[in-house]
């Protein structure tokens, strides 16, 4: 039994590796590789600037080293910064001018680009290694004035909005690695929302590793303007490798007055083989501001993939009245490691924020959940809810709960809940004897633990990150 | 239908059942007696499949070896444990479990599973059948329930799975005089000449609703005497200490 759980986690069902040629940067972090990208992009010269700011500066910061998985030293010269499919980089005019391999990969995945005109309205961006491949659905999006492209089309198309909003969330100096994405981001995808707009569809980006030795350095960044609402999903799987490959994200979000976004993530890079080796560092930097009075961000992540993943998707709720949630699954298994939470700063006055994090360990994994919760002197009658859940299966994985709460405004209210749990031998044999194989018990009560999470996500992907919750905890039992 | 011969149970080298025999037939109700310590509870959960018990001899169920099938293959084959202490699941609500519970079974017999609709018109009328409240069916496994809701909730997942052997551990411990008499007419209703029940109690006094056809007093881990419905009685006025 043991064995063929085992043989299933083997088989990572995004795992296969597409034979593709590319283009690729030299190996290494310098002023030419990032020339080269800049190059590449065909972008203006006040981006080039920018990037190389940013280079500047890494060059005084250092790696931060208080999250508790630590892993080996990274060379970052020894990492491909630009990996694009040669098919790709001649921008294609439209889905059908792709190579069809690419179109295969992304059927392979489950989403069949060709056929999103057809579903069930969703626009889907497609980024490959480091550059955007496709994107579904814009000549409806066009009809109401949504823009959903790639960060490096919108770079040239709408030079004006993203001058105006990149890094004004994540500043370029924020640490080591928002720095690091600065300098070298390849691709990831812009969305700009028209005042009044309630964006028609979901959108989607789907971001697939495929290059070895590859780092993939994505930049998102969407804007709310003032009365309107967009709900976003990304998803992310990588291939089976032996080493371990960087993915350092930056994720931008700018809600103005009244207006919503809703982001939902699921994450399920390559969480590396049963015994460790392999898998992707997920660290990524991702920030909502709400700029606007009665503006609203919320967060959902499923995060079942990565070696490591070390985030902190975070809102500053910075108009008055804003709204700020955070509502997370992080499941660990074998010996992958996660150190993942959120950060709420309320600067206006009437903020409020709530956080509900769900944190599944099993194997030898070790899951750390670490929040902050910030409300300043001006932000008046703010307040806060936090929750914070951990379920562990076994007696070898470990779950850490480290909240930092900092309240300088006696007429705000912070509230802090959590609890640790365990899956008992003898709730799975009740299980059973109705049953169920210890998998399915297994399902059935993580999904039950994970329920007001699951809730948020939109419907169509719910039931994916459902399964996905299950499949995560394959051959942990038994 | 059941065959337990020469059943010893050991847990942590500590002996709980020894020579331990016991013949169930088809449409037959078989009542356990035996004080505390007796080995009552090992036996269902030995039947159940529960783990950590060293075990020799032999159980057939229906001419199949028990300890060659899992605790779920146990499950599929119609063997059903009406637990003494029914776990409590947070997050998993109770119609759900019992939906899937019900439909793992199915699948595993080859019959078609049951669709949200028909699952809810059967729930609907077992829980009126029972008395069982339709809105505690919306609530969290046995979070928040009685102990006598508990039981309730055991005996409606039985009568939901409509399994060939029911195994109650002590269903009647805790329960007042009033569910005393549902669960007892839940039971009843299943009777039919195919299901056996096998239950396991202290007290006589569930035995004035449920007539059972055979009653065995289990004491040192073994059977020490079988009889009809007049030896629950005789146990109940004797007491076990002067028993034998």
């Amino acid at each position: 039994m043991r064995e063929k759980q085992i043989d299933k986690l083997k088989d990572y069902k995004y795992g296969f590796t597409t034979d593709i040629e590319n283009i690729r940067a030299p190996k290494g972090l310098n002023k030419e590789v990032i020339e080269f990208i800049s190059k590449a992009k065909k972008e203006p010269k006040w981006m080039l600037d920018w990037r190389m700011k940013a280079f500047e500066r890494l060059k005084n910061l250092k790696e931060p080293n208080w999250q508790k998985p630590k892993y080996p030293k990274i060379d970052y010269q020894d990492i491909y910064y630009y990996s694009a499919p040669k098919s790709a980089s001649e921008t294609p005019k439209s889905i059908d001018e792709l190579d069809p391999k690419l179109l295969e990969t992304y059927k392979k995945l489950g989403i069949p680009l060709q056929e999103q005109q057809r579903l069930n309205g969703i626009a889907v961006d497609a980024v490959f290694d480091s550059v955007s491949v496709a994107t579904t659905f814009k000549d409806k999006l066009n009809e109401v004035g949504v823009i959903f492209c790639s960060i490096s089309e919108a770079i040239q198309k709408h030079p004006e909005i993203v001058k105006k909003y990149l890094g004004s969330v994540i500043p370029l100096t924020d640490h080591y690695f928002a720095t690091l994405n600065s300098a070298v981001f390849t691709d990831g995808s812009f969305v700009y929302i028209p005042p009044g707009v309630k964006c028609p569809m979901e959108l989607s980006t789907y971001f697939r590793i495929n290059a070895s030795q590859t780092g993939q350095f994505e930049r998102t960044l969407i804007i709310a303007d003032k009365g309107s609402y967009v709900s976003y999903l990304e998803g992310c799987t990588a291939p089976m490798r032996d080493e371990n490959q960087l993915h350092a994200a930056n994720v931008e979000l700018v809600a103005l007055d009244n207006a919503e976004i809703k982001y939902s993530t699921v994450q399920n890079w390559y969480p590396g083989d049963e015994n460790g080796k392999g898998g992707i560092y997920n660290f990524v930097t991702k920030r909502g501001l709400c700029k606007g009075t009665n503006s609203k961000i919320s967060w959902t992540q499923v995060e079942t993939g990565s070696a490591i993943t070390w985030k902190y998707p975070s809102c500053v709720l910075q108009g008055d009245n804003s709204i700020g949630e955070f509502y997370s699954i992080a499941i660990t298994n074998n010996y992958q490691k996660a150190d993942t939470g959120t950060k709420m700063i309320h600067l206006g006055k009437n903020t409020k924020s709530k956080i509900i994090s769900k944190g599944i360990s099993a194997g030898f994994s070790d899951m750390t959940y670490r929040g902050l919760v910030d409300i300043s002197s001006k932000a008046k009658n703010s307040r806060n809810y936090t929750q914070c859940d951990s379920l562990l299966m076994g007696n070898k994985c470990g779950a850490h709960t480290v909240p930092y709460i900092k309240n300088k405004n006696p007429e705000s209210n912070i509230a802090h809940e959590a609890t640790t749990s365990k899956i008992s031998e003898e709730q799975l044999h009740y299980c059973q004897q109705r049953g169920l194989n210890p998998e399915e018990a297994v399902g059935l009560i993580v999904n039950g633990f994970c329920k007001e999470v699951l809730q948020q996500l939109p419907m169509e992907f719910a039931v994916e990150a459902q399964k996905l919750v299950g499949i995560s905890l394959e051959g942990s039992v038994g | 239908m059941l065959k337990i011969k020469n059943l010893k149970a050991d847990i942590e080298s500590k002996s709980i059942l020894n020579n331990f025999n016991l013949e169930i037939k088809p449409g037959e109700v078989h009542a356990i007696m035996g004080p505390n310590g007796s080995g009552k509870s090992t036996l269902s959960n030995i039947l159940s499949g529960k783990k950590g018990y060293d075990v020799s001899g032999e159980i057939l169920f229906e001419n199949k070896n028990l300890f060659e099938l899992e605790t779920e293959e146990r499950a599929h084959k119609g063997i059903f444990l009406a637990f003494q202490y029914p776990l409590e699941i947070p997050g998993v609500n109770t119609n759900i479990f019992l939906k899937t519970s019900l439909n793992a079974i199915r699948k595993a017999r080859g019959e078609k599973e049951l669709d949200a609709i028909e699952f809810l018109k059967l729930v609907k009328l077992k829980a009126k059948e029972l008395k069982f409240d339709e809105e505690k069916l919306n609530r969290q496994l046995n979070v928040g329930f009685s102990g006598g809701e508990k039981k309730k909730n055991e005996i409606l997942q039985m009568s939901i799975l409509n399994p060939k052997l029911s195994i109650l551990d002590e269903t009647d411990s805790g329960l007042d005089i009033d569910a005393l008499k549902i669960v007892a007419d839940g039971v009843n209703s299943l009777r039919k000449k195919d299901n056996s029940f096998l239950i396991i109690t202290h007290y006589q006094r569930l035995l004035d609703y449920i007539k059972p056809d055979y009653v065995h007093v289990l004491m040192n881990g073994h059977i020490i005497k079988s009889g009809g419905p007049e030896l629950a009685l005789e146990l109940e006025n004797k007491g076990y200490e002067n028993f034998n």
